[in-house]
Formats: structure tokens, sequence, C-alpha cells
């Protein structure tokens, strides 16, 4: 075993350790509610597994956290901790809603990438201010990003109560977009090779996230964009002695990051509910970091720790339908404790994991 | 107008309330050099503890107990993972902040099934506002009776605590030996070291006082100011302390100075008559949202250092570890 | 023989694999100056630091003024009597001399009480032993010099009978070190113990009784000072015989290749750091820039690099020239023919987590050599890679080792590799060999000579007057953000260099 193969190893036991203190202490919650923890597990499972329509929703779940999870990423590389992802999906949404109620007359692949383009502008936008501000100012991501996402927040309930609303209608939300403009479900395109499944929200957006795993990817680890932005991430002082900008790359990592995280109204709005709402977006972006952290911020280990997050979120939908005491938070509570062992207490049993592989490997 | 005007001071008192507690926290905390964002997280869980005991046993004092205790569990899990495993402090916190948020909702729903929400509680179970002596008699004094009626006197017993504790904390951190200790280890902890002192239970002590004071925040905020929890009911306020706190530069009267801005800012929000004064100035259709994100958008202002620049303790964020 | 101070016995200590001290063993005679002697990493701090209970060490044993002890921490130690003044000082800038002082020492919940208990005794020990530096100062408007007297006062407050020094005339000029040397004798007349930890040969020569000499973690021999010399323990200390002078040509200096006009600078907190400096670099020569540390030659270096942005002044580099307005950086300086190996390069010459090949091309990532339309040619990255750290003898010899894994000696090769790899017209260098083994000093002090002699320009920064003397063609001393004067490097003595050093001019005396 050489160097590398131990490191990954070692990386890989310390993540899986990790996640399983995150689901014992859940378990634990689960028990002093007065249930069974062993039938939560098999509930959640079957519900994110068990039926094809439960597939489907896990994998769209999954489409969302693929993109707050890389928007995560893209900006810990970078050093930062964009805990926006929030607000920037929300905004980045509005892009998209927007691109596909004015263009609706227009064909999908042509609208298609326009949605992307609004929803890398406005959530870019709405992660270049705070980059702007922590490369100019100093301001701290973590404070002004939170702020973002109350201010996003406020700017969506009235917008679309008083612009966006159609007069007639009562719900705070747009008319709904043309068929012509909406991404293909899965179950259609599965349809184009004759294969019939049930259908769910899960569409096309999908592959448009796998794609941009591998576009990150390749853009963090084998371009020189990506170099500069890893050298500011981890050694400012090295990155000025290289000539290469602090604040330039600050800010690029956050419109990098808050476009990705804009994607999830690609699959949200253009995917699935056609139309502008309130808070689509609620909770994914958090679940990003989470995803990111378990994943390593990298692409490959964000893929499977959206994948974990996708059957949580579908699992736990189908958990609290069956068990009343076990709330849908619950999510969020794994959450906490995912990015608390996986991200804050990392080390918890680092040395012995080390000395162990090291054994191993003698 | 003055009648106005005096309204808005008293609930400008009343709203910086947890503002100033949690400000107050977060100078302990950061001023021993551990970066404390989980304020949020602290004021959350110590709303929906002190809210449920409250409720629990009618008692108002056990519920404040409650979320003390709380907060001190949240703030005992951040020193653990940043002080003794040396982790990420800022991953802690924001671990901490959702842990809570989840936390509080699911327990809330298997408990009381309101959707997040705990019950109302009864007068005894929470914190009532007292008259001070002689509120009546003083009324008739131009000026000072006013004051004195209106902002000073007929607040819950937390309010005065609060404002109690801005003096207390500024003593603790510039007058004691302790805050020698404290201010010393935020600034150069290999030199506190190398005095004999242990820096990491330095740490400690600071972030006891910090999950206390962080647990009271939330205690405010649903046993005095509103007689329920009800699910993100801190809405952001542990980041506006935040702000508020690096905005005084660490202090603790600066920062207070800070906390009332902010809260008046909430106070005169849904005043009609503020409405009306803006209105000629800002569109209609723009003002709503223009007043409820201005809290926000002053943070983001405040932090982006257009209010003079701050400059944190030294060592902040750096877990303290001898080996190179 | 007198009694003992202290006495180590049989000191082990491991930090991961490496092997910092090896049944090292100690004995200190009270009442006198003990000199340690070692290269950089022989481990002589972590034997003083274990002492101090900074450390604890693996095996062995601690026995102080005759008594056999645990030193667990600070605490201990200091209740044993021994005080220490770090290389690093471990005060707190924002606070007032006496605050550090009583810091650890207060009694009572009210700092008050403690302040002025302890103000009378300080101002006391001020002047007993000639420590003079004002009891309400802050830390961070003291010079360095002064600064280290408050840790001398922090020692001898907390009742220290035995102090250790580690390597204190790095920040003091010739003059001050002799002054502190001077206080170091009169604390030995009062029968206190000192402890002096230096690489400085003659440090030991001048000032010490006795003389233990380190070697790769290993005592390798005590000796009276008055019967040894200079040349003995140089010898001991590498394990070689070693040439304490470099063999150079004269120099055949060219046209400009740098020059410097009028450059000022004031860092960010005000403090106006290089105040109108004008010099020039001519092809073929070496400019040494000697002065104590922070007095504004690391500003110098930043401004003529790129690394902050030119404020005032400007600057000509070979035919172009450079004005603040042009706000050029680092990669600009790069393009014009400039290459640089920083002061530090663990915080700025290299990104420790980064691999040896991703360092290889650390600020030359844009040329066009190493890119694609979109990718990076990770091949050419690769054979650059290998082939400097073939040339430069990089050991060990892996392209994908974290550069935080190499030693000192290792990486700062990697970064000398990187720079004059390129072939610069103009090379500029800060503290070359700082943390750095004999055996890469002497590598590198030739790969600089070399440099000269093929043509190029050489500005170089040490605050080791030694180094400076031994490179330099001529010789600029910095004190207070001005250059004081220039000497020629054959007709330099150290006194006068010494006293160019504390500010004191040619034409004042």
């Amino acid at each position: 075993m050489n160097e590398t193969q131990a490191n990954t190893l070692v990386v890989t036991l310390v993540t899986i350790i990790n996640l399983l203190l995150a689901f014992l202490v859940s378990g634990i919650v689960i028990w002093v509610l007065g249930e069974d923890p062993w039938f939560a597990l098999k509930t959640m499972l079957y519900g994110a597994f068990g039926y094809d329509e439960g597939l489907g929703y896990t994998l769209y779940y999954t489409t969302n956290f693929i993109f707050t999870g890389l928007a995560f990423a893209v900006g810990f590389h970078c050093g930062l901790f964009n805990i926006g992802a929030e607000g920037q999906a929300y905004i980045g949404g509005l892009g998209v809603g927007l691109v596909c109620l004015w263009l609706e007359s227009w064909p999908l692949w042509l609208v298609f990438p326009l949605a992307i383009l609004a929803s890398i502008v406005l959530g870019g936008l709405w992660g270049a201010i705070p980059g702007y501000l922590k490369a100019k100012r100093g301001s701290h991501e973590v404070v002004t990003t939170i702020m973002f996402n109350f201010i996003a927040s406020v700017v969506m309930v009235n917008l679309l109560s008083h612009v966006l609303k159609p007069p007639q209608e009562m719900s705070p939300e747009s008319r709904e977009f043309s068929e012509g403009v909406w991404v293909p479900q899965m179950h259609e395109i599965f349809e184009w090779f004759g294969i019939e499944i049930t259908q769910t929200p899960l569409n096309g957006t999908f592959f448009f996230a796998l794609i941009c795993l591998f576009l990150v990817w390749r853009f963090i680890w084998y371009t020189r964009w990506g170099y500069e932005l890893r050298t500011v991430g981890t050694n400012e002082t090295a990155s000025v002695y290289a000539g290469i900008s602090v604040s330039k790359n600050i800010i690029i990592a956050m419109v990098i990051g808050g476009g990705l995280a804009g994607f999830v109204g690609i699959n949200e709005i253009m995917g699935s509910s056609h139309r502008l709402m309130l808070n689509f977006q609620a909770g994914i972006g958090f679940t990003g970091i989470a995803v990111s952290l378990i994943g390593r911020n990298h692409p490959l280990g964000i893929l499977l720790a959206a994948l974990l997050f996708g059957i949580l979120y579908q699992g736990g939908a189908e958990l609290s339908f069956e068990v009343q005491a076990i709330d849908r938070h619950m999510v969020v509570l794994i959450q906490g404790l995912v990015i608390l062992f996986a991200g804050a207490l990392e080390n918890l049993f680092r040395p012995q994991i080390e000395q162990f592989v090291k054994r191993l490997a003698t | 107008m003055w009648n106005d005007f005096l309204l808005i001071l008293d609930a400008t008192l009343r709203i910086s309330v947890p503002f100033v507690f949690a400000a107050m926290g977060g100078i302990f905390a950061e001023r021993s050099g551990v970066i404390d964002f989980g304020l949020e997280g602290k004021m959350l869980g110590g709303a929906f503890v002190a809210a449920t005991v409250a409720y629990w046993t009618q008692s108002a004092w056990w519920g404040l107990l409650g979320a003390i205790g709380i907060g001190i569990i949240f703030s005992m899990i951040h020193g653990y993972a940043s002080i003794s495993k040396r982790g990420n402090q800022v991953v802690s916190c924001v671990a901490i902040n959702i842990f809570a948020m989840g936390l509080t909702v699911v327990l809330a729903n298997a408990w009381f099934g309101m959707g997040g929400k705990t019950p109302q509680l009864s007068k005894e179970a929470r914190f009532m506002s007292i008259e001070l002596p002689y509120a009546e008699e003083f009324r008739n004094i131009p000026i000072f009776g006013d004051i004195y009626y209106e902002i000073i006197s007929g607040h819950s017993i937390l309010v005065y605590i609060a404002f109690l504790m801005v003096p207390i904390t500024a003593w603790v951190i510039f007058k004691s030996s302790f805050g020698l200790r404290l201010r010393a280890t935020g600034e150069n902890p290999l030199a506190v070291d190398t005095t004999g002192i242990s820096v990491n239970k330095t740490r400690y002590q600071a972030l006891l006082l910090n999950g206390i004071l962080g647990g009271m925040s939330g205690a405010y905020l649903s046993t005095a100011h509103l007689a329920f929890f009800v699910k993100d009911m801190s809405a952001g306020k542990g980041y506006i302390a935040l702000a508020a706190m690096i905005v005084g530069k660490w202090r603790p009267y600066p920062a207070m100075f800070a906390c009332l801005l902010f809260s008046f800012l909430f106070a005169i929000k849904d005043k009609p008559e503020v409405f009306d004064l803006l209105k000629g100035i800002v569109p209609v259709k723009l003002l709503n949202s223009f007043l409820d994100m201005s809290p926000y958008i002053l943070t983001v202002i405040f932090l982006a250092g257009f209010v003079g620049r701050a400059v944190a303790p030294k060592a902040i964020g750096q877990p303290f570890s001898k080996e190179k | 023989m007198s009694a003992l101070a202290i006495e180590l016995t049989g000191i082990n200590k491991n930090f991961g694999n490496v092997c910092a001290n090896k049944d090292v063993s100690l004995k200190v005679e009270s009442g006198t100056i003990h000199g340690i002697i070692g290269e950089n990493g022989a481990g002589k701090s972590t034997l003083m630091s274990i002492l101090y209970g900074f450390y604890q060490a693996d095996s062995g044993t601690i026995s102080v003024q005759d008594k056999s002890m645990q030193i667990q921490n600070a605490h201990d130690a200091i209740d044993a009597g021994i005080g220490m003044v770090h290389q690093h000082f471990m005060l707190v800038d924002t606070f007032t001399v006496l605050e550090n002082v009583v810091l650890g020492t207060e009694t009572g919940y009210s700092l008050k009480k403690s302040l002025e208990a302890s103000a009378l005794e300080l101002q006391r020990l001020e002047k007993e032993y000639h420590l003079e530096v004002g009891i309400d100062s802050v830390i961070n408007t003291l010079p360095v010099g002064l600064q280290q007297r408050v840790e001398i006062l922090k020692a001898l407050y907390r009742g220290a009978d035995i102090l250790i020094l580690d390597e204190p005339t790095g920040v003091l000029t010739p003059q001050e070190a002799d002054h502190l040397f001077r206080v170091l004798s009169e604390l030995r007349e009062q029968g206190k113990t000192v402890i002096l930890i230096t690489h400085k040969l003659r440090e030991i020569m001048a000032i010490t009784d006795n003389v233990s000499v380190m070697r790769q973690g290993e005592m390798v021999a005590h000796l009276k000072t008055a019967e040894t010399n200079q040349e003995e323990l140089a010898e001991l200390m590498v394990g070689r015989k070693v040439l304490l002078q470099v063999d150079k040509a004269p120099a055949k200096p060219g046209k400009p290749v740098l020059t410097v006009e009028h450059l000022d600078f004031t860092d960010d907190s005000g403090v106006h750091r290089v105040k109108d400096v004008s010099f020039n670099v001519r092809s073929g020569e070496i400019v040494g820039i000697a002065g104590v540390s922070g007095n504004g030659q690391s500003e110098l270096l930043a401004a003529i690099t790129g690394i902050q942005p030119l404020q005032k002044g400007q600057l000509k580099i070979n035919s172009e020239t450079i004005r603040p307005d042009m706000r050029a950086d680092a990669a600009d300086m790069r393009r014009f023919g400039m290459a640089h190996v920083p002061e530090d390069r663990q915080r700025m010459g290299l990104v420790t987590s980064f691999s040896a090949q991703e360092n290889s091309i650390l600020g030359y990532h844009n040329d066009p050599a190493y890119n694609g339309l979109f990718e990076m040619d990770r091949d050419a990255i690769l054979s650059t890679c290998q082939h400097g750290m073939e040339h430069y003898d990089v050991r060990p010899n892996n392209l994908n080792l974290r550069a935080s894994l190499f030693s000192g000696g290792n990486q700062q090769k990697l970064v000398v590799a990187r720079e004059l790899e390129r072939d610069p017209e103009l090379l500029v260098i800060g503290q070359p060999t700082r943390g750095v083994d004999i055996g890469a000093i002497e590598f590198i002090h030739r790969q600089i000579i070399a440099m000269r002699d093929a043509g190029k320009a050489v500005l170089l920064v040490s605050v080791e007057l030694d180094e400076i003397l031994s490179l330099s063609d001529r010789i600029l001393v910095m004190f207070a953000g001005q250059i004081m004067g220039e000497v020629q490097a054959s007709s330099a003595n150290e006194r006068d260099i010494g006293l160019l050093m504390a500010g004191i001019s040619k034409e004042a005396t």
C-alpha cells in the first residue's frame, strides 16, 4: 500500500465512522422520542428505494443537493464558508422563472441555456456581493451570506405576492409556465427509449447535475483557474507572492457557487413545479454544507453524499408519514450532526484510524 | 410625537434584550480566542427549552434555568470540538446552528404536535413586566417622569438583568484578573501558556459564560417577549448580535449601543407612522420589503466596516497547539 | 566542581517519526553562563522547551538544584526557579509591560490590587539590573530590543534563578547584544545561572563559561569555553570540517538591472516603514541589505517584488519603469525578469499542502508552456519539477510528496529551484538560509554566487550579518526604514556595520 492509497483509506474510514456517529446520535434522539430506531431506519430505506416512485423522489432530491453541495465546495476550496446557497438558489431560481415566463413561446433548447445563464447571473450576483464584501472589506462571509438569505426571502415574498402573482389568484406564486419550456421528466425521457417508469418529479436536470459534477472536478484540479482558487484557499500570502489576486478569486468562487446553487431553480422550477413559488429552496442550501463536508468537498464524494441525503429526505418524508412523532425536520437535525462529526470533529478518531491503517500497511 | 417616540424607545429596549445577552456572550467567547457564530443556535435552543420547561413546571425561572442548561451544553460541544479536538470553529458553529434548527422542531412536534410551536404559556410561566417603585408618582414630573414610566419601568426582570450584564461584562473583561487572562488568551495563547496558565481551561471558562448568556437570550424570546416557542423564532438574531459585537469592537458598551441601534430598526419598521413618513421617499410597493430587510442590510453594511473597521482578537479561530 | 543548577540525564523526545532529542544529558553548574550551540534543528530549542515544561520528554530525568523533579508545564518550571526568554517573544502586544509581567501571577478577583502591588517591585528590578523599559508602555510601541528586556524582567519578577535565553541576539544589533551580555554577566555575578542557546560561535566564545554542542538531536561534546576555539566547535556542530569563508572571485559589475528611486512605504496601521530609499543593483554583483530584523527590510522587499503595491517612488527593472499608478503585482514583476525567493518559505514561498510538482509552478502557472486551452499540461509541469528537483538535489525525490513533508533545507531548495531554473535577470532573495542545515546553506550560497558569476543581478536581504558579509559585493545597511550607509564588502568590518545597524551614521561619529 503506498502513501496515497493509505491516505485514501484513512479518509474513507474517517468519513464512514463520522457518518455512523451522526446516525448513532440521531438514533438515540428517535429512541428518546419513544420510537424504534431500527423500524425508523427500515422505513426510511424502504421509502427511498423500496419502490420506483420512492427512488425517483430520492434522485430528484439528490439533484438539488448536488448543486448546493458543489456550491459550497467551490467556495470551500477558495477558503470560503459559503452558507448562503439557500438565498443564492432562491434568487437564481427567480432568474430561471423569469426566463421561463418571458420566453415561454421559445423552444426549450434555447430557453434551457438561457435559464442556466439567468441562474448564473442572478444566483452569481447573490454570491458576488458577499464575495465582494469579503474580498474588499473583510466582512465574514458566514454572517453576510446568512443575511443575504434573509434578504432574498423578503425580496421573493414581496415579488411573488405583489408583482408575479396573477391578480385573480390567492396564493403568492406566479402563473404556470407553458409546457414548451418544461424540462422533460424522467418518465418521458425513458419513454423515448420505450421504457416505462412511474412519474415522479425527477427530470432531465439530473443529467445536467452530473455534467456539473464533472465540470467542477476538472475545473478545480485541472485548470489554472482552479489552481489559483485552491492556492488562495490554502495560503493567501503565497497567492499574493505568486501574483494571484485574492479578491478576484474570492469573488469568482462566490459567483460560481451562487450560479451552481441557482441551478436548484432549474430542477425545482423548470423541472417540477413549473411555476415560481415561495420557499422552493427551503433547506436545500443548508443541506449542501453537510453534503460537501461529508463528501470531502470532492465531486465524487458530493455525488455519494447527495445521494445519501436524497435518501434521508425521501425516506424521512416516508418516515414522518408513517410515524407521527418523527417530524421531517429530523433530516435537519441529522445534517447538523453530520456537519459536526464530519466537519468540526473530523479529528475525533483520526489518530486511531491512522494507527490502524499504518499497522495494516506493514 | 413625543409619546410615539417614547413608545418606540420602549419597544427598542424590549427588542434589544436577546441581542444584548447574546452579544455579551459572544464577547466572552471571542475575547478568549474562540469564534462564536453559534449564538443563533444557543438562542434558538434556549428559546425552545425555556418555553417547554416553563410549560411543564409552570415556572418561568425553571424555564430560564433549562435555557441556560442547553446554552451551556451547546457551548461545551463547541468547546470540545474547537478547543480539545482543534476542529474548525466556524464549521462547529454552523453545525450547532443547524442542529438546533432541527432538534427544536423535532422535539416540539413530538411533544406537542402543534407544527413546531409550543403551547401558550400562562402568566405564571412567563416573565411578566414589573412596575418599578414610584412609577405612577413620578409620572407627573415632566420628561423624567415620562422616561421613567414609559421606558425604564414596566419591563420583565430579564430586561434589567440584560442591561446589568453590560457593566458586569465590562468589569470582568477589563478589571478582573480573569479578564486579563481571558484577553491574553485571545491575543497570544502561547504567551499565556508560558506563564503557567492553562489556555484551554481559560477558554472553557469563557465558553461557560458564553453558554449561560446565549441560553438567557433565548429564554427571553419565548418566555418574556412572547409566550411560546415557534419554529425558527431566532430568525437570524444570533447573527445580528454577532455583528453588533463586531461593530462594538468586542467591547461591552459599544456593542450594547450597536444592539440598541439594530433594535431601533426592528422597533420602527412596524410603525404605521414610519411607513407614512417614508412613503414620499420610497415607492410604496418597495417600502414594505425595504423595511423588512433593513436590519439585515444594516448588519451587512456594519460588517463591511463602513462604520469604522474592527480589529479582532489576534488569535481568534486558532486552536491552541504546542506542536508546530 | 560547584553545585549543579540543572542536571538532565537520558532525555529522549520524538515528534512522530522525527527524533528531536536522543539520549541527551547535560550538567549546568550553578552561577555560570552555559552555552548550548548547534545548527538549526539540532534539538537545542526542544531540549530547553522540555526543561521549561512546554513539551514532555518521552523518557529521561530532570533535576534542578540537586532535586529530581517532574516538569509538566510552565508553572512547574517557574516554581522550580526557571525562567525562559523565548526566541519569539511571549508577550501580549496590546498589553502594557506591567500587565504582561503580572499575567499569571495575579491574586484575587480584582486586577487593580495585583497591578499596584507589582508596580513597585517591577520598578526596583528595572533599576537593579539596568533593564529600564517603563512599566506602562504598551508592548507594540516598544522596539524589539526593549521587548526582550520585558521578557527578562518577567523571568526575574517570577524569582528565576536559572535563566534560559533562546537565540537572544537574533533581533539585536551588535551593540545591543553587547549590552545584553553585560546584563547576563551581572546576573552571573549575583549568583544566577544563565543558559544561552545560540548558533553563533562568536557569542559562545565571548561570554560563556562552559559550552555543550548538539548535533542532530544528540549531545556531542561538553567543553570549557576557555579550552576550545571556534574551529573546533564548528567542526563538532557539523560533524566535519567546514569552511567558514565562502570562496568567490571578484565581482565584475555591469549595467544596473534594478534601480530603486525614492521608494516610500507606509503600512496599513499607518507606520512609515520605508523612507525614501534609493539604490541600484548591477548585473554581475550581489548587493546585500543588512539590518536588525524589523527595520523595514521586509517591507522594502514586499514593495520591490510586487507583494505590496508600490506607493511612492519608482522602480526600474532592465528597461521597464514601474510607477505606483501601474499597480504592478508579483506576476508583473516576474514578467519583467525578476525572480523572488521570499523570506518565509512556509508562509509565502510554498503552499505546504500542495505537492512538490504543484509548488514547482507557483507564480509561473499562467505560463503558456504549462497550459492548454482549458486544462493545464500535466506532463510539462512534471518534467519541470523533475528537472528542478534533480538539479538542486531535493530529497526525497518524490514529485507527489506534499511540500510540508520535506525538511526545511529541502523546502528551501524547492523554492530556489523554481526561481532560479528560469534563468532570471534579477534575483531578489530574502533570508536565504533561515532554518536551513549547513549542507543546504553551502549549496544555496554556491547557487547565489553562480548566478552572479553568470552576470545576473542579485539583491540579498538577510539579518545574518555573517551571511551578508560573506556573500555581498556591496552592503547597504537599513535602520528605521532608511538606508544608513553603503559599505564595500572588501573594506567592511563588523563594528562599522553594527553602528549603522543601530542608526549611527559615519558622519555622526
